[in-house]
């Protein structure tokens, strides 16, 4: 098993706010947009050292989304931020119309993802983002893992010409993710090698696919963690040869199974190379209000859930 | 720049445009697309400044136009055509399967003149905002116009943007409302009345304009005097009241025409109405 060297622990959105004031410094036509949540998205940096680039919406994520589009086709580079739940759902037809269909380089920003938003509860804790934006013609899909992953997407959703969503969360989780480890959108990351099961995880949910790893190491099972960071376009190079290898696949992730990264791997298993497959996920449920942890407990989605899991996909091979 | 005359005469052509576009295809929206034909001609051939061989999509340097109620496409496809954007004989493409004029404006396969996507309602203000704001982040002088149907007010988005472009003084943006006061269920009265538009826009610290629009002369000075009134703080609104279907005497008036194509008989009755002064596509 390979080591992760956790170097603290940090919210992703913060990585996403270093992220966009670095992308800041590279480009000068890098605009930031927000609705009234400026600091809990982690746009205030950025606010502070570019302020006449930073513009405030107010209450209005339909407008936001916009006035992102406009900037965006007259040259900008248009970060719009919010809780993943109003920069997507909420907007949606917006997205739709301004953003894809008229392939706007805009950046949808969706911070406190999740269920792990917590307290607020199930109003807040959008489980359908990934869904929602994959199904978009022209949307690439992007949902890091830690902090210093979040920080390299933003930077390279910043240099990527055309519409983008990257979703990201409000707990502090382990930074395990190398500082110069480079991101390619679209690019899978073999983070353990196995031989007996593939764990395909994304967001929050790697950190979990490695402990999980981890802990079937010790029953001597051997499980190749992949990161997918990118949801769309899949890795459906990594994904297939990673699956052809151990012969059976478990998809993780902080989202409903409807729409997410699990369904996007069964399609590509049942073209291509059809085998147990798990799912790591919400089934078909609003949330509730808690903390991060328990609830991640409460939903089944820790550690011990994907390796559970993982025996259940090794037995039906 | 063309003088009013040559206006009223390309404007007419262009609601024989409309007619006939509709009318082949069998689809579309020509109620407000006639309302607006004196509008769109002196938009595009006076009012605007735009280089008509260079069409970017960013606008740089270029007065720049985005229609709000996409479903008048009929009349913007006309106009741009009319003005060279792209050859006449296209409009009758209209609608038809692998054509760049889609029912609703696109900017896939790029139809110089289009810079954004319409139809879904309420989101155009808000996209001519962002490239206002964009302008002033340049240094452009240039201005930002934007046309939207009366019934398209009752968007929330609407709002949302009108209160954005008084509170953050954009200056450089003309929107204009086709208030013809008729939606496709009826008139805007009985579906959600808009109420005292000038008071509405005002109170969002908008400057007002009202003008004619079914007038040459009065579009034509209208658009000057808005322009006039721009760079002075606040965003201006043109309140432009036109009549549904004008120019068809059977159409004006009626919101049965918003999304009614004419048969081949009330075409050529509408037809023979329009003089054909440029010659049909």
């Amino acid at each position: 098993m390979k080591e992760y060297k956790v170097t603290g622990n940090k919210d992703t959105r913060s990585g996403f706010g270093a992220g966009l004031v670095e992308a800041g410094r590279r480009n000068k036509d890098v605009v930031a947009l927000c609705a009234d949540l400026t600091g809990s998205v982690k746009m205030d940096l950025f606010a502070q050292e570019f302020p006449e680039r930073m513009i405030q919406c107010g209450i209005a994520e339909a407008d936001m989304i916009g006035i992102a589009a406009g900037l965006a086709l007259s040259g900008k580079v248009a970060f719009a931020g919010s809780f993943a739940a109003f920069a997507t759902g909420r907007v949606y037809d917006q997205i739709r119309q301004a953003v894809a269909y008229s392939d706007t380089n805009v950046k949808i920003a969706g911070s406190h993802a999740g269920i792990t938003l917590g307290e607020d509860g199930a109003t807040h804790q959008i489980l359908e983002d990934l869904g929602l934006m994959k199904m978009l013609p022209n949307m690439v899909v992007l949902n890091p893992c830690d902090y210093n992953q979040t920080k390299a997407a933003t930077i390279a959703a910043a240099e990527y010409k055309g519409p983008v969503y990257i979703r990201f969360g409000r707990p502090k989780v382990p930074v395990f993710i190398p500082e110069d480890m480079p991101f390619e959108i679209g690019k899978a990351v073999v983070l353990n090698e196995g031989s007996d099961v593939s764990l395909m995880a994304t967001g929050h949910l790697v950190w979990e696919a490695l402990q999980a790893a981890e802990m079937l190491e010790k029953e001597g099972i051997s499980a190749e963690v992949l990161d997918i960071h990118t949801i769309k376009p899949l890795d459906g190079e990594a994904i297939l040869r990673s699956a052809k290898k151990t012969g059976c696949v478990i998809s993780c992730e902080e989202h409903q199974y409807n729409g997410g990264l699990g369904e996007s791997i069964a399609q590509l298993l049942v073209r291509n190379a059809p085998m147990p497959m798990e799912f790591i996920g919400i089934d078909d449920k609003f949330g509730e209000s808690g903390k991060p942890d328990e609830l991640m407990v409460k939903y089944g989605l820790k550690a011990v859930n994907i390796a559970e899991a993982a025996k259940k996909a090794i037995s039906r091979k | 720049m063309a003088n009013v005359k040559q206006m009223q005469d390309i404007a007419t052509q262009v609601r024989r445009d409309i007619i006939r576009m509709v009318n082949g295809c069998q689809s579309g929206h020509p109620g407000g697309s006639l309302g607006c034909a004196d509008f769109m001609t002196a938009l595009y051939f006076d009012a605007m400044e735009f280089d008509i061989d260079n069409f970017t999509r960013s606008g740089a340097g270029e007065d720049m136009f985005f229609l709000s109620n996409g479903h008048i496409s009929p009349v913007w496809y006309s106009v741009l055509s009319r003005r060279g954007y792209f050859p006449v004989s296209e409009l009758g493409t209209f609608r038809r399967l692998g054509t760049r004029l889609q029912g609703h404006p696109s900017i896939h396969d790029s139809l110089p003149g289009v810079r954004q996507a319409s139809g879904s309602l309420g989101q155009g203000l808000s996209v001519a905002i962002g490239a206002a704001l964009a302008k002033k982040m340049n240094k452009d002088e240039k201005l930002v116009y934007t046309l939207h149907g009366d019934g398209e007010l009752q968007e929330g988005q609407i709002w949302e943007a009108v209160m954005f472009a008084g509170a953050n003084h954009v200056d450089n943006l003309i929107s204009t409302i086709d208030v013809n006061n008729l939606q496709i269920d009826g008139s805007t009265n009985e579906v959600c009345s808009l109420g005292d538009l000038r008071a509405k826009f005002e109170a969002f610290m908008w400057e007002v304009v009202e003008m004619e629009g079914n007038d040459m002369n009065a579009v034509v000075e209208g658009l000057k005097l808005a322009k006039q009134k721009t760079k002075q703080g606040k965003p201006v609104v043109i309140l432009m009241h036109t009549q549904m279907g004008y120019g068809v005497d059977f159409m004006q008036n009626k919101n049965k025409w918003h999304g009614t194509p004419p048969d081949d008989e009330q075409a050529s009755q509408a037809l023979s109405q329009l003089k054909e002064t440029l010659g049909d596509y």
